[in-house]
């Protein structure tokens, strides 16, 4: 676990379940979340959820499958809203903007937090195009030179660009599923966002693969602010600073990575960790 | 009445049959040890079968023969001397008469003696033909039923045999279907020959003038060219297409990205509705309303349309097609996969940015089908263009004149009196077999890109 040991000091601090979201963090704090809450029609998916999210490291969720994890990640970026009768309630703030304030504007905030998605998703166009589609609708290129670096640059960053630079204009859905997620990571990054969402990016990879963008997710952590949903817990631990359990709906408890794993306080968490439940 | 007693019959038979099969196979398993072969359901599915066909047959024999059968019987009724007297109808008439009294309905007007003897006599003739007809079928099946069962033994297939059976009833139902329209390929292909013996293939497809000479004054067939009628046929469609897929594609759009769904589910069906009404009542719509308004509109803005014509057409007809293009295109959006969708919103596009920077261009090939096939519907399309085109077959390219159609000309060609012998009629098998070559290159083009775009996301 070497990745853990240069950043991260080992203190023998005690972790407490959300009573005070912030403890703990020893880098500034990015994105606030208080008392979020969901529901799907009738149905809550979410109860109260209080996180904060520190700049510049990888936080992941955990939990089993139907737990909140994907569904809180995806009121980061607003994605709910897309999703017919889902509700959000409660407060959650990126440098202190309320995000989803009447004033602000969704394709902003989606600019600044990009997402990553759990099959890759690349668009039916060229590796080219699937990059600079992100740059175009936001007019991030005044000409083509400036699209050209951009698009080699995010490539370049999300370690695709020796493997494609030779291909660029044949179609996207043509690399290896491995190849792809990267694509779609490179497609985020193109855009300048400031935090990163990954929704399970690696559960439709091969081991090889997976090991491949784990590399590069502790790579990106030195520019980007990284929230990670995985239903992998050595994932969690291998690429995450911070770790947030979640559980029913609840976030149950949340602190350093190897707090977590190593001395969790909750019951639920223990079992979790233990492989009892989930 | 004497089908529902068959009915019941068979009924019963299919009935006993398989209980009878079912009970012997069951007995099988109960043999110590045996290993049976099939389950009871299939050794009483197999004796059914076995019933089944000879009784049917036998029943099928005398559904073909009997009325010819019965007929003569009644005419052998008719004492000598007035049958001398009858001619064709008034033997039609009588036949009638006799046989209405046979089946107790008895007969207007004075009843001669001779023909209540014959109203008996074809009465007691039909119940014991009937009869007779009903015990053979019986007998049949029973002899049969007897002799399936006889063969239930625990090694017997039945299960393969039963399922053979029903393959092959499948196979006959496809069967119905494919010979269908390989026997219309060939009659039209044949009929058209027979066109081309009188008129050369050259004159046909190349010519400019249509005008047949309808009068069957031999030598002088008139001029059958093909080209005014495609014109006309051409324009219509583009007009058609003009209309009905920027329509049914913005509603598609509407419908599948924009609309809530309890509106959509409203919207769907009433768009859909449009497909269900009769093209003779948008062909009447045409006629009485859209005509004379562009008539008017164009008199208003000096310009000369008529109120029959290519456009009147053409717009009704794009009228008709939009919910064929809507449906086909909502569908296909539909399918698009979500996750593309949630890619594009992600990365911060707006929701049009979405739609036409991502869902279009990966629905397009789906579109272009449903467009190609909306194309082959408009060339076929016949009572619109019957009413609102004009029917003013002559080679020429304004829109807002009267025009002919290859469809309108079959109608004109094949209505009223015609013999098949001269090009006057045989022209429409020509005609039928030209459009029917255009939209089944359409169709397999159209089936073609559908597919390939099917398979990029299964």
């Amino acid at each position: 676990m070497d990745l853990m040991s240069g950043k991260v000091k080992m203190t023998q601090q005690t972790v407490t379940t959300s009573m005070n979201p912030s403890e703990g963090l020893d880098r500034p704090i990015r994105l606030t979340a208080r008392d979020v809450t969901v529901h799907y029609g009738a149905k809550q998916a979410l109860f109260g959820i209080s996180i904060d999210i520190p700049d510049r490291a990888v936080t992941a969720f955990i939990g089993p499958s139907g737990c909140g994890k994907s569904t809180f990640l995806r009121c980061i970026n607003r994605m709910n809203d897309t999703i017919e009768g889902a509700r959000v309630g409660g407060t959650i703030r990126l440098d202190g903007q309320d995000i989803y304030a009447p004033d602000l504007d969704v394709v902003e905030l989606r600019a600044r937090v990009g997402m990553v998605f759990q099959k890759p998703n690349p668009f039916p166009k060229s590796i080219y195009d699937n990059v600079a589609y992100g740059p175009r609708i936001h007019g991030l290129a005044r000409n083509k030179a400036d699209l050209d670096e951009i698009v080699i640059s995010s490539l370049r960053k999300a370690g695709l660009f020796e493997e494609v630079k030779d291909r660029l204009n044949e179609p996207g859905t043509g690399l290896s599923g491995g190849q792809q997620q990267r694509l779609c990571i490179a497609r985020a990054i193109a855009v300048g966002p400031e935090v990163i969402l990954m929704d399970e990016p690696c559960s439709a990879l091969d081991p090889i693969a997976t090991a491949i963008i784990e590399e590069l997710i502790d790579e990106l952590r030195e520019n980007y602010t990284i929230v990670i949903v995985t239903h992998s817990m050595q994932q969690a631990a291998r690429v995450s600073q911070r770790t947030a359990f979640f559980h029913l709906g609840n976030l149950i408890e949340q602190g350093k990575t190897e707090d977590i794993f190593t001395n969790p306080v909750n019951k639920q968490t223990q079992d979790y960790i233990m492989g009892r439940i989930g | 009445m004497n089908t529902l007693i068959i009915a019941a019959v068979l009924l019963i038979m299919l009935g006993v049959a398989y209980q009878s099969g079912w009970s012997r196979g069951r007995g099988l398993a109960t043999v110590g040890g045996t290993r049976v072969h099939s389950r009871p359901q299939y050794h009483g599915s197999f004796v059914a079968v076995w019933t089944m066909i000879p009784a049917l047959l036998i029943l099928a024999l005398w559904a073909y023969f009997g009325p010819g059968l019965t007929r003569s019987y009644t005419v052998a009724q008719i004492p000598q001397d007035i049958l001398l007297s009858l001619d064709q109808a008034g033997l039609n008439s009588e036949i009638a008469r006799i046989q209405s009294m046979a089946s107790g309905f008895g007969a207007t007007g004075e009843i001669a003696d001779w023909e209540a003897a014959a109203g008996a006599a074809l009465r007691s003739f039909q119940f014991l033909t009937f009869a007779g007809v009903l015990v053979l079928a019986i007998l049949a099946g029973g002899s049969a039923l007897v002799y399936a069962r006889s063969r239930i033994t625990a090694r017997l297939r039945a299960r393969t045999a039963v399922e053979q059976f029903i393959s092959w009833m499948l196979l006959a139902c496809s069967a119905v279907a494919i010979l269908t329209t390989l026997g219309i390929v060939a009659s039209l292909v044949t009929e058209a020959f027979k066109f081309f013996t009188f008129i050369s293939p050259i004159d046909f497809f190349l010519g400019t003038v249509w005008a047949p000479n309808n009068a069957a004054n031999g030598g002088n067939y008139g001029s059958y060219g093909l080209l005014p009628l495609l014109t006309g046929t051409l324009m219509i469609t583009a007009i058609a297409m003009l209309v009905a897929v920027p329509v049914g594609l913005m509603a598609a759009i509407y419908l599948s990205q924009y609309a809530h769904p309890r509106l959509r589910a409203v919207a769907k069906p009433l768009i859909e509705i449009l497909a269900g009404i009769p093209t003779i009542v948008f062909g009447f719509f045409a006629l009485v309303t859209v005509g004379p308004f562009l008539r008017d509109l164009g008199n208003f803005i000096g310009l000369d349309i008529n109120a029959t014509s290519a456009l009147t057409a053409g717009i009704v007809m794009g009228i008709m097609i939009i919910p064929f293009v809507s449906s086909l295109s909502d569908d296909i959006l539909n399918q698009v996969p979500s996750s593309l969708r949630d890619g594009a919103y992600g990365l911060g596009a707006t929701q049009s940015e979405t739609i036409r920077n991502v869902l279009l261009p990966a629905a397009l090939p789906g579109i272009v089908g449903a467009f190609l096939l909306a194309v082959s519907r408009a060339v076929g399309e016949t009572m619109i263009v019957v009413l609102a085109a004009g029917n003013a077959p002559i080679l020429r390219f304004n829109p807002l004149e009267p025009v002919g159609t290859i469809t309108v000309s079959i109608v004109n060609q094949l209505t009223g009196d015609t013999d098949f012998t001269g090009p006057q009629s045989l022209v429409g098998f020509a005609l039928g077999l030209t459009l029917f070559v255009m939209t089944l290159g359409l169709n397999i083009f159209a089936l073609y890109i559908v597919r390939r775009f099917r398979e990029q996301y299964e």
